[in-house]
């Protein structure tokens, strides 16, 4: 998890840099939004991981500030007519903003006290989503947001989304990879030690939350353009249920691992809708067979097999 | 005026009371230890001047300032660095990183500590700067440790038991680099059952008992009056 980036990490990225790159060229409507999809689930599963894995505290809102950035692009695009970019800087500074705020309130706390907190502001968040009717659209959803011409199109937006998403994910490496990352580390194993040797841990839990809330706004506002709409249902708590779900399938304990969680479980939904109706079925198994044998996600299991492999060389 | 105060220090966890009125100072550059059998007190005298465990009277004045009650790592960046017990080191992050995240610039114009020093003080730890904490022998975590309080620049080194444990060769070694550190001008308070450890280094001494401290005086005072240890250090 800490370190610098190894070779094998390096070559890994562009690679997969490189074939999202070239998914367009596939010629299929379905599979640019999916992967476009995909993309910006891998970035909130990524930011989540700041507070779960770098921090140690559990989030059970985290998809309040996915909404507060999606709500915020769309409404600014759309009711104020404002142009790309400065609607885009919007989303993020209120998402920081807001993340600030209730990270302030929440670092006071630890563990269960902790997550029930960041669940209760996240429901707060979702109440005024869903009465604020005049601006958000309530429960009928924030219908037709206006993306900018440029990038109206699938295949620009895709291009456009992926630069967004592929610089984000690279600060949040550079962010969780420097002297800070390291110190949250400390604080994660042991906030006692972290104190006395002179880290002030409520400052640096405050930190990783408020990193967590602006790459997660940053990851909404692409999802309001990409649906050109926002639902109440992206604040909702399962929302923010299915985004840790991501992070502990992909593994908590590497920084890549959420992202694969979240590719792998929104391949795995889309896969089950086409056979069967039941897939919280399916994800309460999945859930279950990560907890009992999977605790370090499929990162874990990766270099598990890694070692193994290795051994018998 | 001394460097540290400890003043009347009484502080308990929960309903038991540990220390009853803890008294004492610290002059720049000196050596004090805290000696006792298991349970007097001595770690919960550091806890209570670090901030761990904030006394519930009494005060601790640190070059003139009050700090008791004041949060671990104001403390910490106040210049009082802390070597647990049972090195607490992050067996997660690597040697290197274990240093890394407690650095802290120093006061201008006083000698700085970065790894370049840290290592040259421990040169063990150099070789293996990039393995992780957690498979250290016991006796390279204890250096780790020290090295790591360093990295924050303090100007006051709490030890708690730094020699427990560990083989008498590297006790020696130990022991050998505390001096290094006290020469250099870092205080030291160190809480010990190891005797030959402590009469060697500390310019003063104070055997604690059931909260208390009984008898104060300097190693060679010590040395002669052999009856006082037996009195209270012997089972």
């Amino acid at each position: 998890m800490t370190g610098r980036m190894t070779r094998p990490v390096l070559a890994a990225c562009l690679t997969v840099l490189v074939l999202l790159a070239l998914v367009p060229l596939l010629e299929s409507n379905y599979l640019i939004d999916l992967f476009n999809e995909i993309m910006i689930y891998a970035l909130f599963a990524l930011s989540l991981n700041v507070i779960i894995g770098y921090s140690g505290n559990v989030s059970f809102g985290h998809a309040a500030y996915f909404a507060i950035g999606g709500y915020t692009m769309a409404i600014l695009l759309t009711t104020y007519e404002w142009s790309l970019l400065p609607a885009f800087a919007a989303a993020v500074a209120f998402s920081f903003a807001c993340s600030a705020v209730v990270a302030y309130f929440c670092t006071r706390l630890t563990d269960i006290y902790f997550a029930m907190l960041t669940l209760a502001f996240s429901m707060l968040v979702w109440g005024v989503a869903f009465k604020w009717r005049s601006m958000t659209g309530g429960d009928d959803g924030f219908v037709g947001v206006d993306v900018p011409a440029f990038i109206a199109e699938r295949v620009p937006f895709y291009y456009f989304s992926l630069v967004v998403i592929a610089t984000a994910v690279a600060v949040l490496w550079v962010i969780c990879h420097s002297a800070f990352g390291r110190a949250l580390l400390a604080v994660r194993e042991n906030p006692v030690r972290a104190g006395f040797v002179g880290i002030n841990t409520r400052l640096m839990r405050w930190w990783a939350f408020v990193v967590a809330g602006t790459f997660a706004g940053i990851a909404g506002s692409l999802f309001a353009m990409v649906h050109r709409g926002m639902y109440t249902e992206s604040a909702f708590w399962p929302e923010s249920a299915t985004v840790l779900i991501m992070t502990l399938l992909g593994g908590m304990y590497s920084f890549f691992g959420p992202a694969i969680g979240a590719a792998s479980l929104f391949l795995l939904e889309r896969l089950t809708n086409e056979y069967t109706e039941y897939w919280p079925l399916v994800l309460g198994t999945i859930l279950l067979a990560i907890l009992m044998f999977l605790p370090e996600g499929l990162a874990g299991l990766a270099q598990a097999v890694r070692r193994q492999i290795l051994r018998g060389r | 005026m001394a460097q540290l105060e400890a003043r009347n220090l009484h502080t308990s966890y929960g309903l038991s009371r540990v220390l009853f009125g803890v008294s004492f100072e610290v002059e720049q550059g000196s050596c004090i230890a805290l000696i006792g059998r298991n349970g007097v007190g001595k770690t919960t005298t550091m806890r209570s001047l670090i901030g761990l465990t904030p006394p519930s009277e009494g005060e601790v004045v640190w070059e003139g300032r009050q700090i008791a009650g004041l949060a671990p790592h104001t403390v910490a960046k106040l210049g009082i660095g802390f070597v647990p017990e049972d090195r607490r080191i992050f067996p997660e992050l690597t040697v290197w990183e274990n240093l890394d995240i407690a650095r802290r610039p120093a006061e201008p114009g006083r000698q700085a500590w970065g790894e370049d020093e840290v290592f040259d003080l421990f040169p063990d730890l150099k070789d293996i700067q990039s393995r992780a904490g957690g498979v250290l022998s016991g006796g390279q975590q204890q250096m780790l440790t020290i090295a790591r309080s360093l990295m924050g620049n303090p100007r006051l080194l709490l030890l708690d038991e730094p020699s427990e444990g560990l083989a008498p060769r590297v006790v020696e070694t130990l022991r050998e680099r505390v001096r290094t550190l006290k020469e250099s001008g870092l205080s030291i308070v160190l809480a010990e059952q190891n005797l030959g450890f402590v009469l060697a280094l500390s310019d003063m001494c104070h055997i604690m008992e059931k909260g208390e401290i009984v008898y104060s005086g300097t190693p060679d005072h010590l040395r002669e009056n052999r009856d006082v240890l037996d009195r209270h250090l012997t089972l």
